[in-house]
C-alpha cells in the first residue's frame, strides 16, 4: 500500500541535528520528522565528553581560539568562515540548550561545568583550555533528551520506524522522499518544499567502531545515488581510545581529566609525538601515535600487531573523580572489561568514530554540488560536510556542529518556504522502492547478508584505516566493487509485511557498500597526508596540489571534483602541537 | 564456544501462538547477547525480529527478557548468563507491551504515558542571557532521574502493571520526578494531578522490580517514595488531601 503526505518541510533523522532543526521549522511551518528509529534512540546520546563553547567559565576563551583551533584541527581543510559560525554560534547554542533545560555539570558558582579537550587552546596554539562544557559523561544523552523533550512539547509531527530510501528530484529540485514504513511494510511518500538530511554517521563501514548499528550513511548514500557529489569522504576519524576488541568509546574526556596512555614499558609515549599538549593532541595525530607505537612492538601484546593494543591509564586521578566525572567510563569498564578504572589501566586501541566528510552543504545546511545550490535540500550533522572539521574533527566540536548547523538549517528551512510551492506528485512517487523491494524476492539462489559485511568492514579496517596506501587501497576497491555485486545474489527470506526488519538491513547494507566504495575511491585519488587521511607513500601535506576539497559522483561512472577551500582568515601553517 | 538461543517468536499476522525456535550459535564469552542475535540475523534466519541499535547500552533500544529478567542485549554479555553447566540462553519479549513481532514490542503506550507527565523543561523564572545558576548540591539531585533511557525494562519487570494497566508505570514517573526535582523547573505544581493520582505515584506498591532490573541502576523506588513524601507535604502545607482513590 502507498500513502502520500504532504508538508513544508520533511526532516531525515531525529537525533541532534534532526530535532533541533525540527524545533525551529515547526515554528514557522508544517513540519515532519521521518526516522528509522525512536528519536531518543539516536546516536547522539552515545557522545559522552563534552560540547565546545568559549563561555569562558573559568578562564579566558573567545570564539576566536576556538575557531582557530578548528581551522588547526581540521589541518586547513576547513572552510574558515564556516569555523567562526561554529564559534561564535556555540556560545548561543549552549545557552539556549541550558534554557531548554538541559543537565549541565556545575562549578561551585553554579555555572555550567568546562573540562580540557584535545586541540582546544588559549591565544592560538600556547596551551590547553577549559573549553568543553559537560553534563558528567553523558553529555550527548543529554541534548538528545532535551531536544526530544522539547520536540514533545511542542507537537512536532514523527513518523517513527520510517526508514528513507529514495529521494524525488525535478530536475535541480528535492521535492519528496520516499519511505518504507518498519510497523506495516507499506510505502509512504512524502512530497515537501524543504527535504532535509539528518541521518548521522557510517562507522559501520569498519571492524572496529564506536558507532550504532544503525549508522550506515543513509543520506549521503541516497544523494550519491540521486546522482549528487558527497564531499571530503576520504576524511574519517579513528579515535584513539576505543575499548580494545569492542571498540565501545572511551571519552576523550579521560585525558581531558588528566588521563594518561602508556606502552608495554609504562613510558607515557605522547611526550615524543606532541611535546606541548601531549595526551590532549587532536585524534588524528595520537591515533597514529598508538599505531605507530604497535608496530614498534610497544603494544601490551608486543606483537608489532596493528590490532594489539595500549593501556589509558587513570588511576592517578583518584576514585572520587573518576566516579563523579566519568560515570558512565567506570560502567563501561566493568561491564565490558570486568575492571575498575581506579584500579586498573584501561587497554584501549584506534575506533572508526566519526565521519569528517559527507554531503556537502553552505553554512545554513543547503546541500550544492560544488557549483550551485540544489533547491529545497538540506542536511546537517554529522551526514553533512560544511565544512568545519576538514581533515580532522577536534573533540566536542561534533556535539556542536549537530545543533549549531541543526538549528540554522531549521531556521533556514522556515524562511525558505515562505516563499515557494508546493511540488506536485502522487503515488507514483513510490514506483521506484516497490520495484526494489519486489526484485529482491523473485530470485532463485539465496546467500547471506552476513559474509559480505564481515569482508566489507574487515577490508576497510585493514586497507582503508589509520594508514594508507596506494596498493592496497586499490585492492579494497576491488573487494567492495565485487562485495556490491555480490548484493545481487542476495534475496530476501521475509514475506511478512509488518516490522520486516531484513528490508531495512538490507538496504542499510548497500548504503554502507556505496559509502566504503567512496571512501576508498576518495582516499585513493588524495595523494598527500592531511589529518586524519595518512598515507605512508604520500607522508607529508601537500598544499600547492591538494588544498581543496574533493566531490564524488558515485552514480554511474565515478567521477571525482574539486571545490576550494576558503582560508581567508588565516594562512595554512606545518601542523605542530 | 557454542551457545543454544532459545528465542521466543511470534508474528500475529500469521501465527496463533508464540513458540520457541533454538539457535545455535558460536561466540565468544565476552560477546553480548545483541552479537549472537545479529550472528543469527545475518547468517542464519533474516526473518528473526528484533530492534537494536548503539550495542553499548546508552540508546535503550534493545531491552528484552534474558533468560526470564530485562535486561539490554547489549550489555549483557554470554558469560552472564551461561555456565559450564548451560549454555542456553531463553530470549523473549518484554511484558505489558504487546508484541508486534518476535522481540519487538509495541511502544504506543508507553510513550503516551511519557508525554503526559510533561516530560520537559518549564522554567520557574525567565532565563537570562547567560545561563540558570544551579549549584552543584542542586545538579546532584537529578543526576539519578536524568540518567533514564526510556529502555522500558521497568515497565516490563513492574508487577502492578499485570493488574492495574491504567498505572503510568516507573519509566513516566522517573520523567515527571526528573523535573519535580530540578531547582530550574516549576516543579510538582506543574505535574501534580498526574503524580498525585491512583495511577501516578500512589499506583506504585514498592515492589522494587523496577530497580533492579533498571540497566542505568536508577533507583526508581526511592525516588519515586521520596517524591510521595514531597507530595503529601505539599498537600498538608495547605490543608489538602492527597489523591489515593481510596
Amino acid at each position: 500500500m502507498v500513502h502520500v503526505h504532504k508538508f513544508d518541510t520533511v526532516i531525515v533523522g531525529g537525533g541532534g541535528a534532526g530535532l533541533y532543526a525540527a524545533l525551529e521549522a515547526s515554528k514557522k511551518c508544517k513540519t515532519a520528522v521521518v526516522s528509522k528509529l525512536y528519536p531518543q534512540r539516536s546516536h547522539t546520546g552515545a557522545a559522552q565528553g563534552g560540547i565546545a563553547a568559549a563561555l569562558g567559565n573559568l578562564e579566558e576563551d573567545h570564539p576566536d581560539w576556538h575557531a582557530y583551533d578548528t581551522v588547526k584541527g581540521g589541518d586547513y581543510l576547513t572552510d574558515q568562515k564556516a569555523a567562526q559560525v561554529l564559534a561564535e554560534d556555540a556560545v548561543k547554542v549552549v545557552y539556549d540548550l541550558e534554557h531548554r533545560g538541559l543537565a549541565f555539570s556545575r562549578l561551585e558558582n553554579g555555572k555550567i561545568a568546562q573540562r580540557r579537550f584535545g586541540g582546544h587552546t588559549n591565544n592560538f596554539g600556547k596551551g590547553p583550555v577549559r573549553r568543553a562544557c559537560y553534563a558528567a559523561d553523558r553529555t550527548g544523552h543529554m541534548i538528545l533528551q532535551t531536544l526530544f523533550q522539547q520536540c514533545v512539547e511542542n507537537n512536532v509531527e514523527f513518523f517513527n520506524e520510517f526508514f528513507a530510501m529514495d529521494i524525488i528530484m525535478d530536475g535541480n529540485r528535492a521535492k519528496g522522499v520516499s519511505c518504507y514504513e518498519i510497523r506495516t511494510g507499506d510505502v509512504h511518500v512524502f512530497y515537501a518544499k524543504a527535504i532535509m538530511f539528518a541521518t548521522g554517521g557510517y562507522g559501520r563501514v569498519f571492524m572496529v567502531t564506536s558507532n550504532a548499528l544503525s549508522g550506515t550513511g543513509d543520506g549521503p548514500a541516497l544523494v550519491a545515488k540521486a546522482g549528487l557529489p558527497i564531499q571530503d569522504m576520504e576524511f574519517y576519524q579513528f579515535h584513539p581510545t576505543g575499548i580494545y576488541r569492542m571498540g565501545v568509546l572511551i571519552t576523550e574526556g579521560v585525558r581531558g581529566e588528566g588521563g594518561i596512555l602508556k606502552n608495554r614499558h609504562g613510558t607515557p609515549f605522547m611526550e615524543e609525538y606532541a611535546p606541548t599538549l601531549l595526551d590532549l593532541a587532536p585524534r588524528d595525530m595520537v591515533s597514529r601515535a598508538i599505531s605507530e607505537e604497535l608496530l614498534k612492538g610497544n603494544g601490551i601484546r608486543g606483537d608489532k600487531k596493528i590490532n594489539d593494543y595500549v593501556h589509558l591509564d587513570a588511576r592517578h586521578l583518584g576514585r572520587k573523580l573518576i566516579e563523579s566525572r566519568l560515570p558512565d567510563i567506570c560502567e563501561f569498564c566493568e561491564t565490558y572489561l570486568g575492571i575498575d578504572p581506579s584500579e586498573h589501566p584501561i587497554p584501549v586501541q584506534p575506533t572508526a568514530h566519526y565521519a569528517m566528510g559527507g554531503i556537502p552543504t553552505d553554512i545554513d545546511g543547503r546541500v550544492h554540488d560544488g557549483k550551485r545550490v540544489i533547491e529545497g535540500l538540506y542536511a546537517a550533522g554529522e551526514c553533512a560536510c560544511v565544512s568545519v572539521h576538514g581533515a580532522n574533527r577536534l573533540g566536542t566540536n561534533s556535539l556542536l556542529e549537530l545543533v549549531v548547523f541543526g538549528r540554522r538549517t531549521g531556521k533556514h528551512i522556515a524562511d525558505y518556504v515562505q516563499g515557494v510551492d508546493s511540488p506536485s506528485g502522487d503515488a507514483s512517487g513510490a514506483d521506484t522502492v516497490i520495484s526494489r523491494i519486489s526484485s529482491l524476492r523473485n530470485k532463485k539462489t539465496s546467500k547471506p547478508i552476513g559474509p559480505i559485511l564481515q569482508k566489507m568492514k574487515q577490508t576497510m579496517m585493514e586497507q582503508v584505516g589509520v594508514y594508507r596506501t596506494e596498493s592496497e587501497m586499490e585492492q579494497a576497491i576491488q573487494t567492495v566493487k565485487s562485495l556490491r555485486d555480490e548484493m545481487g545474489g542476495v534475496v530476501l527470506q521475509d514475506s511478512s509485511s509488518n516490522f520486516n526488519t531484513e528490508v531495512q538491513s538490507y538496504f542499510e547494507a548497500e548504503n554502507l557498500l556505496l559509502v566504503a566504495h567512496s571512501i576508498a575511491v576518495s582516499a585513493k585519488n588524495r595523494q598527500e597526508s592531511r589529518g586524519a587521511h595518512a598515507r605512508s607513500d604520500f607522508p607529508e601535506r601537500n598544499d600547492d596540489e591538494w588544498l581543496k576539497h574533493s566531490l564524488v559522483r558515485m552514480k554511474g561512472e565515478i567521477d571525482i571534483s574539486y571545490s576550494s577551500v576558503d582560508v581567508s582568515r588565516w594562512e595554512p601553517k606545518p601542523r605542530t602541537y | 564456544m557454542n551457545v543454544t538461543l532459545a528465542v521466543e517468536r511470534f508474528n500475529p499476522e500469521t501465527d496463533k501462538e508464540p513458540y520457541i525456535v533454538e539457535y545455535d550459535v558460536e561466540v565468544d564469552e565476552n560477546d553480548r547477547v545483541i552479537d549472537a542475535l545479529l550472528y543469527v540475523s545475518e547468517n542464519q534466519d533474516s526473518t528473526l525480529g528484533f530492534r537494536k541499535s548503539c550495542a553499548h547500552g546508552v540508546c535503550g533500544s534493545d531491552a528484552m527478557r534474558i533468560n526470564g529478567v530485562e535486561k539490554l542485549a547489549c550489555k549483557t554479555l554470554i558469560h552472564d548468563v551461561t555456565d559450564e553447566q548451560n549454555s542456553k540462553i531463553t530470549v523473549e519479549p518484554l511484558r505489558h507491551y504487546g508484541v508486534e513481532r518476535d522481540l519487538i514490542v509495541n511502544h504506543d503506550v508507553f510513550m503516551e504515558k511519557y508525554s503526559k507527565v510533561r516530560p520537559y523543561f518549564i522554567p520557574a523564572s525567565p532565563a537570562g542571557s547567560e545561563e540558570y545558576i544551579q549549584s552543584p548540591e542542586d545538579r546532584l539531585r537529578i543526576d539519578e532521574a536524568t540518567k533514564c533511557i526510556n529502555c522500558g525494562a521497568c515497565y516490563s519487570a513492574c508487577p502492578i502493571l499485570e493488574t492495574n494497566p491504567n498505572f503510568l508505570g516507573p519509566q513516566a514517573l522517573v520523567q515527571a520526578i526528573r523535573f519535580v526535582n530540578d531547582s530550574r523547573d516549576k516543579g510538582l505544581e506543574a505535574r501534580l494531578d498526574v503524580l498525585d493520582n491512583p495511577n501516578g505515584l500512589w499506583g506504585c506498591q514498592q515492589k522494587f522490580e523496577c530497580t533492579k532490573v533498571c540497566p542505568r541502576d536508577i533507583k526508581i523506588t526511592k525516588l519515586i517514595n521520596q517524591t510521595k513524601r514531597t507530595v503529601e507535604k505539599y498537600r498538608k502545607e495547605r490543608g489538602e488531601k492527597v489523591n489515593k482513590g481510596e
